[in-house]
């Protein structure tokens, strides 16, 4: 699959919830220096990875290496220190709400680091001009509009300079202009500062355009993976209907429900 | 036998969740030697909870204490006993009514606020973000707002008494006409420190009840719109049926 | 920060409100006060055979006026009194030495109180010294006991004249 060494290695991760299986012997391996995407209809547990990966929730049995180090084996202590190296962005941003934009950037720096108030400030505007934010730095994250707000939580991510980047379903409720905006950013940022950056998402077209590798999940494992031309052309039903874009296949569109006339005809009105 | 088993199913979540409580009290505790070394955190949780209560509990010491210069005018001039109404007043706030009404006019205002804010920061995820950042969310958001809420109690209480002893005073010497030399004197020789001790201790352990059950209830709400409205709401209710539980324990426990 | 500042502003008033109403209460409402320990004060004390429900702090008066507190209540077991020892204000030294101390009750509800009735004596009460003549406490139980006393005796004194001036029909 790939020549580069994996920064994260998966293997036979079994993850269930309230009865329900997420994930059944689950392989996955991230390649460094890489943009991967990772996606999946809804609800097949794209952000339970991500959670895993972080170790925010622990996995029922299998093993995750992230930078060589088993996950399940760190302690509490040893998982914060990894988490530095890691830069995370939230779905709608996760900004601080009761701090400016410079002081959401800072966060991270006033938070692990002694550093000089002279240092921070450069350190942040730094990072925010590399967003493109550098002129909003002393706004209040209510006057910032969805795009400006999850830019900021980019610029946060990086200002601890991480390894990894991880991107939690970051065009979401964007219009195409910052979507373009954000596709670029992340190509730039993995490719500038040598990152490694994993991408969730399920806007095909995007990933298409900024991804080096693809993984499809589909009922708790991987069904598909390559580049995103390899995955054009996967012969593979469930590949092509989420691909695709079509509205019936191996997902279904109708819910589980009793025969049709059946219920129509019902006398007694039972539902 | 339906009713029983429920009964038994709420009473037994009420235990477990007493002890969750208890339990998140313990890792707040942990935390509070470091969260004390950013100072401004607290000062700014302080200023959230005491300074902005300020309006609502100096109002309501005031119409308290006026109350109570009423009915206890009232009540007393039955046994010719007006001249007692400084020390009826006094005795009164400072050792219920202070403690008290003020933890429940806290829980209603800077309570819910604080259940509110930690619960639409768990809702938008600013505090696993904070976790991600692998900053602990205990040591910087829940431990300064539990210490604001704790500072800031028994101030409110003992500004509630004074201004309501004023109140009182206002209404008895002013209106009543009360002899003012008596209001006071009588009140200088019946009430003891130990009342005084007494009122103080109450205040302080409601601060930290409703203080407790207040940074639990927001940081364990669900990440939804209903979830941060009924933990405000269990807020409120739970913190007025511990006050009210423990002032009962602790009068006891000083007589 | 700018914003910071007002909230320190506003938190220091805050807190220095809270301390201010402490001081208050501790100072205004208790017998603790500062104001009376800044006065000067000597000390007399007086013996009863009853001081009631006397409490420290109880005021001492003398014409209605408030001149003392009582500061102390002891027993002396060898005559089976009780002692109670008063602080009198400094500015009230011309109390003559055979002046009586009486404990009164201030209302229905009302605490004790020690009311000091003046003597005609030539000399003044100095510092510890002693008040001679004292009246106890008045006692609920007592004075219903020679109420009752009083009433079992008038009563045979009616049943006797009833009797003596022959039966009435």
């Amino acid at each position: 699959m790939n020549q580069t060494s994996a920064i994260i290695e998966i293997r036979d991760l079994s993850y269930a919830v309230g009865g329900r299986t997420i994930f059944d012997k689950f392989d996955m391996d991230v390649a460094r220096g890489r943009v991967t995407a990772v996606m999946g209809p809804s609800g097949t547990g794209k952000t339970t990875l991500l959670r895993l990966i972080t170790r925010q929730v622990r996995a029922d049995s299998g093993s995750i290496r992230v930078a060589g180090a088993e996950l399940g084996a760190l302690t509490h202590a040893e998982i914060f220190a990894l988490r530095r190296r890691m830069g995370m962005l939230f779905q709608n941003g996760a900004l601080l709400t009761d701090l400016s934009v410079f002081e959401n950037v800072a966060f991270p720096l006033r938070e692990h680091t002694r550093l000089d108030e002279r240092l921070i400030r450069n350190l942040v505007l730094t990072k925010l001009q590399a967003v493109g934010l550098r002129g909003a730095a002393e706004l209040g994250t209510a006057e910032l509009s969805g795009g400006m707000a999850r830019r900021v939580a980019l610029a946060r991510a990086i200002v601890m300079d991480p390894e990894i980047l991880i991107y939690d379903e970051p065009f979401v409720g964007l219009d195409p202009i910052s979507k373009g905006v954000v596709l670029r950013l992340i190509r730039r940022l993995n490719d500038a500062l040598g990152l490694t950056s994993i991408l969730v998402s399920h806007d095909v077209h995007e990933i298409a355009s900024v991804a080096d590798a693809v993984f499809l999940l589909s009922g708790g494992k991987v069904v598909a993976h390559g580049t995103p031309q390899e995955l054009q052309s996967f012969p593979s039903e469930v590949v092509k209907q989420f691909v695709g874009g079509l509205a019936d296949g191996p997902v279904p569109f109708h819910y589980p429900a009793p025969d049709y006339y059946g219920q129509l005809l019902a006398r007694d009105g039972a539902p | 036998m339906n009713l029983f088993a429920d009964l038994w199913a709420s009473m037994s979540d009420s235990l477990v969740r007493l002890g969750d409580i208890v339990g998140f009290l313990g890792r707040i505790m942990l935390q509070v030697p470091r969260a004390l070394l950013r100072f401004q955190l607290i000062v700014d949780q302080v200023y959230n909870a005491g300074a902005l209560s300020l309006v609502i509990v100096m109002l309501s010491g005031l119409f308290v204490g006026m109350v109570l210069g009423l009915q206890g005018f009232e009540l007393l001039q039955r046994f010719g006993s007006e001249q007692a109404l400084g020390t009826a007043a006094a005795i009164g706030l400072v050792k219920e009514l202070g403690p008290v009404v003020t933890a429940l006019l806290f829980a209603g205002r800077a309570g819910t606020a604080l259940a509110a804010e930690l619960g639409l920061m768990r809702a938008t995820d600013q505090l696993s973000a904070m976790e991600m950042m692998a900053v602990d969310p205990i040591r910087r958001v829940v431990a300064p707002r539990f210490l604001g809420g704790v500072i800031a109690m028994p101030l409110l209480a003992a500004i509630f008494s004074m201004i309501g002893i004023y109140g009182a005073q206002l209404v008895g010497v002013q209106i009543m006409k009360v002899d003012a030399g008596s209001f006071w004197s009588q009140m200088r020789a019946s009430v003891h420190l130990i009342d005084l001790n007494e009122g103080i201790v109450k205040s302080c352990v409601f601060g930290v009840a409703c203080s407790l059950i207040a940074v639990y209830e927001g940081y364990h709400a669900a990440p939804t719109a209903e979830g941060v409205g009924a933990a405000t709401t269990r807020t409120v209710v739970t913190s007025a049926v511990i006050v009210l539980f423990l002032d009962y324990l602790i009068t006891a426990f000083f007589l | 920060m700018r914003k910071s500042r007002a909230m320190n502003l506003g938190t220091g008033l805050f807190v220095l409100l809270g301390f201010a109403a402490l001081f208050f209460l501790t100072t205004q409402t208790t017998n603790r006060g500062v104001s009376f320990h800044s006065e000067p004060h000597y000390r007399v004390t007086a013996k009863f055979d009853n001081i009631g429900d006397l409490k420290v702090g109880a005021p001492v008066s003398m014409a209605g006026v408030e001149i003392g507190r009582v500061v102390g209540i002891g027993f002396d077991s060898r005559d089976y009194k009780a002692v109670v020892a008063m602080n009198l204000n400094a500015k009230y030294n011309q109390i003559p030495t055979d002046s009586d101390a009486s404990i009164y009750t201030q209302s229905l509800l009302g605490g004790k109180f020690v009311g000091i009735s003046p003597g005609g004596a030539e000399t003044y009460l100095k510092n510890n010294d002693q008040i001679a003549f004292t009246q106890s406490a008045f006692v609920l139980e007592n004075l219903i006991g020679q109420f009752l006393a009083n009433f079992g005796k008038s009563s045979d004194h009616s049943k006797s004249a009833a009797g003596a001036g022959g039966q009435v029909k």
